[in-house]
């Protein structure tokens, strides 16, 4: 294991004398992790503390006839059945938060189960085991339904319907359509003109997050009429909001107490042990400690959904992607949970990072009978990812290019405009790839190795937004009644197009500071400031050098200070710092730089300040059509 | 039996936050009278360092050393709201809000110093070892200590900042998908080794080489960290795990860790890394989250080496010894595809 | 009926009441208030929970309560001398040996029964020592860094601990 830094890369963009930002400093939290004693949620211990177990659906989808408690609450030691009706506000979706999405699922189950696992009864015993006894001992008169566990399957028109809230088996987004939409170009156009067509369906699995600790939270009554939590949680106060929610208990009477967590990794998101250990608190005023063991987290907790996804792609003999489609599935289980959010998320990531002229994907969020899916470490990026670089492969081997090459033909650069129609900046997969490739032996060729995120980005087509075709095909409900295919354009579909350009503002930028103390002086930043206006008749940045300069183990381990640059005169705010009703690259004084005083700034550039930046600024350097393969010949757009 | 040897490739970008924004964070900071600082935070630490990075980051903001710091968190009743550890988000949206909160106690701090020394609190700086001098004429200088003291005990105030950071929130078009999902993205490229054994499926990773873009490593070993270990859990999801080894059947799911495989320490593979920096404009000292990216390329790259190595392509996870065999089998043997 | 247990725990005396089928685990951490020894699966397949007896590393989910009498039972709780850290606690402080920190005392003793018997292994002996040990977050390569680094201290001596949290490694 080694690890190198390649500080030759980029360096005309950082300033690297930093203080205390750059060193290898210990954890803050390492001496309470070897010693024992970092406390996690289990670590605070009640006197009288009850454990809480649930009763599981044995089946996929089945209906409650009926549930009986009575030899379990007879049992030694058991003090609380929970029921459904027990619980102030039983039914919640994680992103209510945000307004996104209708409360689909129970805390409890009270009438029709739809995965095996879901819990229906809650109880509360002296002892872990005296819980477990208790709850063998329910007897629960199921009625089985029929039960869909395939993605495809469950779009069919005969699909059981496994969330009453969404019937037809799918999230329904923007109130009109049965999946999420990109479109960019006219893909269909881009496959007519292409040498090659290039296709593939790729599969994610579910995979549990497998946290060293399981997810837990400890509730108990505090002395002010209020209930502390200490819990694993990953979002302290989206699991505050769903407690307070489902409990029907004012925020102000929670306190939350978490932030040393035994790993999470997505796992720890969904927020369901809080709210039951503090209604167990309240219903019987003893602590109460809802956990998971390792079999219920495997099993019953919600994993990184599987995700199916189909890519077609238009290829010219060279190796340029002219047009790529993409059809995707997330299974999302029972409930949302989060996978809404993540359908949306890949969206906004497709075509990956390349610059492809023609996109189209439809992207589904699927109900199925499974232990609902939640985040996992690249949450909506890594099944997409996964099928996207495995494709690339196919498509090099089709088009008969080296795969990195073919990669760093295709990549994005600085003020490409992207498929969701903001351009690119601060790109670095071109050199991450050159890097690697010098690194691993794999040679590459002269056109590859001289290749730069810096340069030739945002020049002609590739800046620009094309003129789109569209359809209104998948309206909720429709896939149902008449079996229409999942794929973009698919049916008959009622065509049109949005006009070339077409692009509303949002810069993608922090809000400004409520006040001007709150703005950070631009050099004490760590970037390399503009010294300068930089024109249309700026230079192009060096080119990163190849072969590469000598890498370092570890930087900035030094003392520190005494190696400091002079700050650069005339600084420009970063973007974060700048007004958000302005454009990032529109100098348009004061309001985008409210707080600098001193003398007049120089238009706002981007700190790192590359041509594609200048590019997004309207200052773009003179186009070069044609000077290489890389970026030039037919776009396969009409 | 043969081992077969195959290389792989994948690279990938990924997005830093919250898709579409409308995630806050925010922090405070105070001063106590003796000159440290507290920083007072909800965010949560589940190995990935947020306690300590924003500990270096509250400290490079301050101007003052980093033992004068510490970071508690997550406490409801103290610490301000933060939408939580996911997404990628920690660093960039606390970090940010941290650096404002940082700012604004710095300010106070400058000006009451600025006070003592009579000077104009826009002529003094910080040495970052505790001291506050006039730029320019570092024995004019007075310690952030007597600072403290001064501002609390004999100014009458107080040495504190507030800091939120939002990225509003975007929409996303019905027709388009158009939309803002996120400021900016780190990178990852590589090159996976690995041998396949044609008789029993097993595929045996022999060596990484990566090449990993963080924006700026914030604390280069928190960025080892992730890396070695998110590249650890990419080969974990590509060669073994998978709580449905039947899907989308049901059945045999693992309950436990001999049913559930993982990689275990005499399966880790060599892997060397190369860190590349471009800060990005609107990320803390330009640092991106390294810990969703980097596990990301190597499924892909896995897949990749195992058809380079004897021409099956594993289209799904996880790549299993019988996926791989029912793959040699319909070729009617191993095909390698040569060297690279 | 609950048990009277006694043994020996980080060097001192210890007595609880057992309950009926309580594991070691548990009697360690609600009985005695030791909590370095983790819950992690209580299926005896994490070492999460490992403890020494007499020496050798046990999964104190599996052990009974009782079976701990008159034994010497030693967790990561007792591995520091007061303020000083032992070896290989310092060794994963300086070697980034940790990241969630759940599966650190697990690994520590685990590593510890091993430099006891084996004071200088080599890397396949400590990865077969620690190989009951799950770690999520790291990919191990940095725990048996730090373990074969705290073989190698000198004298393997305790050495004092950082008085802060703060230190400089590297």
């Amino acid at each position: 294991m080694a690890m190198e830094f390649r500080k030759d890369l980029f360096a005309d963009e950082r300033d690297d004398n930093l203080n205390e930002i750059g060193r290898p400093h210990i954890r803050q939290d390492i001496l309470g992790h070897v010693t024992g004693r970092s406390p996690f949620y289990d670590d605070h211990l009640f006197d009288g503390l009850l454990h809480m177990r649930c009763v599981r659906s044995p089946h996929h989808h089945a209906r409650v006839r009926s549930v009986d408690s009575t030899a379990a609450e007879r049992m030694p030691g058991v003090v609380r059945v929970i029921r459904p009706s027990d619980i102030p506000v039983n039914m919640n979706t994680l992103l209510a938060l945000l307004n996104f999405g209708r409360d689909d699922e129970p805390l409890l189950t009270p009438e029709k189960v739809a995965y095996k696992g879901e819990p229906i009864l809650a109880i509360l015993a002296t002892t872990e085991r005296a819980a477990r006894d208790a709850v063998a001992q329910v007897t629960v008169d199921w009625e089985e339904l029929p039960h869909v566990l395939d993605v495809e399957e469950a779009l069919s028109p005969d699909a059981p319907m496994v969330n009453a809230t969404y019937p037809n088996n799918t999230f329904d987004y923007h109130d009109r359509y049965d999946h999420q939409k990109l479109r960019f170009g006219n893909v269909e156009a881009g496959f007519a003109d292409a040498d090659h067509i290039v296709e593939g369906e790729y599969q994610m699995s579910p995979i549990e997050q497998a946290p060293m600790e399981t997810c837990g939270a400890i509730a108990a009554p505090e002395t002010n009429d209020r209930f502390v939590c200490y819990t694993s949680t990953q979002a302290l106060f989206f699991s505050v909001a769903v407690a307070a929610k489902q409990t029907a208990l004012p925020s102000s009477r929670l306190h939350f107490i978490g932030g040393t967590v035994g790993g999470g990794f997505g796992g720890k998101v969904d927020s369901h042990h809080e709210p039951l250990a503090i209604l167990g608190a309240l219903l019987t005023g003893r602590p109460v400690k809802y956990q998971w063991d390792r079999a219920e987290e495997m099993q019953v907790g919600a994993p990184r959904g599987a995700e199916r996804w189909r890519i077609k792609d238009g290829v010219m003999r060279d190796g340029r992607i002219v047009a790529r489609e993409f059809t995707g599935f997330f299974d999302a289980g029972a409930y949302t949970r989060l996978s809404s959010y993540a359908v949306q998320k890949c969206t906004g990531h497709i075509p990956g990072p390349y610059t492809i002229p023609n996109i189209a994907s439809n992207v589904y969020c699927v109900f199925t009978n499974r232990t609902p899916s939640t985040a996992m470490r690249g949450f909506g990026i890594t099944g997409v990812d996964f099928a996207i670089e495995c494709h690339m492969d196919k498509v090099a081997e089709q088009a008969g290019v080296d795969p990195i090459e073919l990669r760093i033909l295709n990549a994005y650069r600085d003020g490409d405009m992207k498929a969701h129609r903001r351009a690119a900046k601060n790109c670095a997969l071109i050199e991450s790839c050159q890097v690697v490739a010098d690194k691993a032996g794999w040679a590459l060729g002269a056109e590859a190795r001289a290749a730069s995120s810096l340069r030739e980005g945002g020049i002609g087509w590739r800046a620009e937004i094309p003129e789109t075709v569209i359809d209104r095909a998948g309206e909720i409900g429709e896939r149902k009644q008449t079996g229409l295919a999942p794929e973009p354009f698919a049916g008959a579909a009622r065509r049109e197009t949005v006009p070339a350009g077409t692009a509303s503002e949002h810069p993608a930028t922090g809000a400004v500071p409520q006040r001007e103390d709150m703005v950070i002086e631009a050099e004490r930043l760590g970037f390399k400031v503009a010294t300068g206006t930089p024109g249309p008749t700026a230079p192009p940045p060096v080119p990163p050098a190849t072969p590469p300069g000598v890498p370092v183990p570890y930087p900035n381990t030094g003392s520190g200070t005494s190696a400091r640059t002079a700050p650069s005169p005339g600084p420009s705010l970063p973007a974060a710092m700048r007004s958000t009703s302005a454009p990032p690259s529109q100098p348009s004084g004061a309001s985008a730089q409210p707080d600098r005083p001193g003398p007049a700034a120089p238009p706002a550039v981007e700190p790192p300040a590359p041509a594609g930046d200048q590019a997004q600024a309207g200052a773009r350097p003179p186009r070069r059509p044609g000077v290489s393969r890389f970026i030039s010949g037919p776009r396969g757009r009409r | 039996m043969t081992l077969h040897h195959g290389r792989g490739f994948a690279c990938n970008n990924n997005p830093i936050g919250m898709n579409l924004g409308g995630d806050p964070s925010q922090a405070l900071v105070h001063a106590t009278p003796d000159g440290k600082f507290k920083v007072a935070l909800s965010a949560i630490d589940l190995g990935q360092g947020m306690k300590s990075v924003t500990r270096q980051i509250a400290a490079e903001a301050l101007g003052v050393p980093i033992e004068d710091v510490y970071v508690d968190t997550a406490d409801s009743d103290t610490g301000p709201h933060d939408m939580g550890s996911f997404a990628s988000r920690g660093t960039h949206r606390m970090g940010n809000a941290v650096i404002r909160a940082a700012t604004e106690a710095r300010a106070q701090m400058l000006e009451a110093a600025a006070d003592e020394l009579e000077v104009n609190a826009a002529d003094l700086t910080t040495d970052g070892r505790g001291n506050i001098h006039v730029k320019g004429a570092p024995s004019r200088r007075i310690t952030v200590e007597e600072t403290a003291q001064a501002a609390q005990f004999k100014q009458g105030r107080t040495l504190a900042g507030r800091g939120i950071f939002l990225v509003p929130m975007s929409d996303v078009d019905p027709e388009t998908g158009e939309m803002t999902p996120v400021s900016c993205f780190a990178h990852a490229a590589l090159v996976v080794d690995l041998t396949v054994d044609d008789e029993t499926g097993e595929v045996e990773v022999t060596q990484i080489n990566s090449a990993y873009e963080v924006g700026r490593a914030l604390n280069p070993k928190l960025v080892e960290q992730q890396l070695i270990g998110g590249a650890w859990m990419g080969v974990s999801h590509a060669l073994y795990e998978t709580t449905e080894p039947c899907y989308p059947d049901r059945a045999h799911g693992p309950e436990d860790f001999n049913q559930y495989l993982q990689p275990g320490p005499g399966d880790a593979a060599p892997h060397h890394i190369s860190v590349l920096e471009r800060p990005a404009a609107d990320a803390p000292y330009g640092g991106k989250g390294p810990g969703e990216m980097c596990a990301n390329p190597v499924m892909p790259a896995i897949a990749n080496g195992v058809y380079n190595a004897v021409g099956v392509r594993c289209d799904s996870l996880p790549i299993s010894p019988e996926k791989v065999l029912r793959g040699i089998r319909a070729n009617g043997g191993a095909r390698p595809q040569g060297g690279r | 009926m609950k048990t009277p247990v006694t043994f020996t725990l980080n060097g001192s005396e210890a007595a609880a009441f057992a309950d009926p089928g309580q594991n070691l685990l548990d009697l360690l951490r609600r009985g005695l208030g030791d909590l370095s020894p983790k819950y992690g699966c209580g299926q005896g397949t994490c070492g999460t929970c490992t403890v020494l007896i007499d020496g050798e590393p046990h999964l104190s989910c599996l052990v009974l309560a009782e079976a701990a009498q008159d034994r010497r039972i030693e967790t990561a709780g007792g591995l520091a001398d007061g303020p000083d850290l032992h070896p290989l606690q310092t060794a994963f402080v300086e070697g980034f040996a940790a990241q969630c920190g759940y599966c650190t005392p697990g690994m520590l003793l685990a590593a510890k029964a091993l430099l006891d018997r084996n004071p200088t292994p080599t890397r396949d002996e400590v990865i077969e020592a620690i190989s009951g040990n799950l770690c999520r977050c790291t990919g191990y390569e940095p725990i048996i860094e730090a373990i074969l680094t705290a073989s190698r201290a000198p004298n393997r001596a305790p050495n004092r601990a950082p008085g802060r949290t703060n230190g400089r490694a590297g």
